[in-house]
């Protein structure tokens, strides 16, 4: 952490845009809510979770208990589902109103395109998909002008090869959305207690503009983002048929199976599978990369990973620059060998 | 011409073509080794621009924000039957983050006139914000799909559209005009027209030419890639480049990919067996 010296001029609140997901609250939405409550209790302020639609009062008290010292709900019944307009409006007129010196939310598809439209009418600075998130200070090299107890927000750029330090000196809220699977879940305490604030929002219906008109959900079937091992496959495997040998791998290790971009472009293995920048973030404790060369855009999605074994007949692979354990050779053959030498150990 | 579509591009450094050639000795990334790509997503974009083209009928413009050399996207665009191209340059729009891009690109939008719809990529590879579109959309104060994979109806006032958002799919629909952000999943960008790279590979931005010429016979054979500043959009300086901006970058680091304990197994059964004992051993399996 840097420390900081100067006094802390904040007044705002910390707030999280608290998604939900049907009834339920989105899980990224209280990973961000943990690093929310850091950062303020740094800032001496109090965090506020910001909650829309109906049948949120079960849900407030939840958002408390993982955190929050307040929850603001806004009520309209033109923000039962999500939609880009409405929801822009009645959260730049509540932060208007309230005035918060941050406003996070998760990196979701929602997320992501709400935090832009609201940054945008507001006129402030947003970073987007942070991995971290700190406070510390900053001089503006042309002036001289020291801003202190801002927020930092780190983010990877440049296809993952710089991670670069952003921030907001001037305007407020200093928004940022949060990479999913960055931040971790805090504890829930039960026995929290904090305000509930009810706010009937202005919202018309000509605020309405788009509308939903059908969903299709996909069961998340794997779980990739909590398993302790999880065996990949990239190109190398060649052929949809070989890439069983990586499912065998993994029911074997009692991992999951997760895959690279250019596999589940050539039809592999799903979309679901897909580790990596435009996939999912994993870190681990062992992760088995079999055929995979190691695109900067599947390292980022897996490179924090407790231990990585690399198995690719190109000894010069960027993977095994970032592998603990290196075997140059032909995943066809290493897999089998892997199989039957555990059979033999595990007796 | 039924729709009036406007296609947003970037030009990239190819950060997907990063590999142990173009990473330095210590590790860290060397950017001179990238080439300059039209953004692929924007290419998504611009396919599906092209495809409303020729079932309805439709008059493309694409326009960049960027240097002089970011013409060259411009081109890419012409091979592939844009209608029209304006290159948006002038060295006060440098180091503009996303809200002062939004601000200089939706002038520009309001400068072509009437629209129906716009279209950009979800995101560009080298920063991945995926904000330019919404906060575009958002100045311009008209509807917003993001994440697009397929449209799947479009009447002259309304849209409706398969969106691809993580947890499943969604059919979203709303009143033209609207801005679409569209995804490498909606479809397969066609390669350039030999026929058109004939015709227009001599095209150029008046601030590419370096005989300091006004462009004048290249501007009769349709040649002239039309350019606009911040003056010819009539554009407040303080609203773009950095002044505009309100985000600061405050420290930049590369990521250092080397360090790590190193161990080469050799892919003989014994290698792997006694890589699988220093697993177990290690707890990795439990």
């Amino acid at each position: 952490m840097i420390k900081d010296t100067g006094k802390s001029k904040q007044t705002g609140e910390v707030w999280v845009f608290i998604q939900r997901y049907e009834k339920e609250l989105e899980e990224a939405s209280l990973e961000v809510l943990g690093k929310a409550r850091q950062l303020a209790e740094k800032l001496q302020v109090a965090v506020a979770g910001i909650i829309v639609g109906e049948h949120s009062e079960g849900l407030a008290q939840h958002i408390i208990e993982y955190g929050a010292h307040r929850v603001y709900v806004l009520n309209s019944v033109y923000l039962r589902g999500y939609t880009s307009s409405a929801y822009t409006k009645a959260l730049c007129s509540l932060i208007e109103d309230k005035k918060p010196s941050i406003m996070l939310m998760a990196a979701t598809p929602q997320g992501r395109d709400l935090a832009p439209r609201i940054a945008s009418k507001l006129r402030v600075g947003l970073t987007a998909d942070c991995t971290d998130l700190r406070i510390g200070s900053y001089t503006d090299p042309k002036t001289g002008k020291k801003h202190n107890n801002i927020l930092l927000q780190i983010r990877p750029a440049w296809g993952g090869n710089v991670i670069a330090t952003i921030v907001n000196p001037q305007t407020r809220p200093q928004m940022a959305t949060i990479r999913e699977g960055m931040m971790k879940l805090p504890a829930r305490n039960r026995a929290a207690r904090g305000e509930v604030v009810h706010i009937q929002s202005d919202i018309e219906r000509a605020d309405i503009i788009t509308t939903i008109l059908q969903q299709q959900h996909v069961a998340r079937t794997v779980n990739l983002k909590q398993a302790p091992i999880i065996v990949a496959g990239g190109a190398g495997l060649g052929t949809k048929e070989n890439f069983q040998l990586v499912r065998e791998l993994a029911r074997l290790f009692g991992a999951e199976v997760g895959a690279t971009r250019a596999a589940v472009d050539a039809g592999f293995s799903g979309h679901e599978h897909q580790i990596g920048q435009t996939g999912i973030t994993v870190r681990p404790k062992l992760y088995i990369a079999c055929g995979i060369s190691g695109a900067v855009q599947h390292l980022a999605g897996m490179e924090e990973s407790g231990r990585i074994v690399a198995i690719n007949t190109d000894p010069e692979a960027p993977i095994f620059s970032i592998a603990h354990y290196g075997i140059v050779g032909d995943v066809r053959e290493v897999i089998p060998k892997l199989i039957r030498n555990y059979r033999i150990l595990s007796h | 011409m039924k729709y009036s579509i406007i296609v947003l591009a970037k030009q990239v450094p190819d950060t997907t073509a990063v590999t142990a050639r173009a990473m330095k000795k210590d590790g860290t990334l060397n950017r001179t080794a990238l080439p300059a790509v039209f953004n692929p997503e924007d290419l998504n974009a611009l396919e599906m621009a092209l495809q409303i083209k020729e079932r309805f009928g439709a008059s493309i413009c694409t326009i960049t924000m960027g240097p002089p050399s970011a013409a060259e996207i411009l081109r890419q665009a012409l091979y592939r039957g844009v209608d029209r191209v304006v290159l948006v340059t002038d060295r006060r729009f440098a180091a503009s983050d996303t809200l002062a891009t939004s601000a200089v690109l939706s002038r520009a939008i309001q400068q072509i006139g009437t629209f129906d719809l716009v279209l950009c990529g979800r995101q560009a590879i080298d920063g991945n914000t995926a904000q330019v579109g919404p906060q575009v959309a958002e100045k311009l104060d008209i509807n917003q799909l993001t994440y697009v994979e397929k449209i799947e109806q479009l009447h002259s006032e309304k849209i409706s559209v398969w969106r691809d958002v993580e947890r499943g799919k969604e059919l979203a629909a709303a009143k033209l005009p609207v801005l679409l952000t569209v995804t490498d999943r909606a479809n397969l960008p066609r390669p350039p027209s030999a026929k058109k790279i004939m015709h227009y590979k001599k095209a150029r931005a008046k601030s590419e030419l370096t005989d300091g010429g006004t462009g004048a016979h290249r501007a009769a054979k349709g040649l002239l890639v039309e350019e606009w500043d911040a003056d010819s959009l009539g554009i407040d300086p303080a609203v773009c480049g950095l002044s505009g901006s309100p985000t600061r970058v405050k420290k930049i680091e590369s990521v250092i990919r080397k360090g790590k304990t190193f161990k080469k197994i050799a892919p003989t059964d014994e290698g792997i067996n006694e890589l699988l004992q220093e697993l177990i051993q290690e707890y990795s399996f439990d």
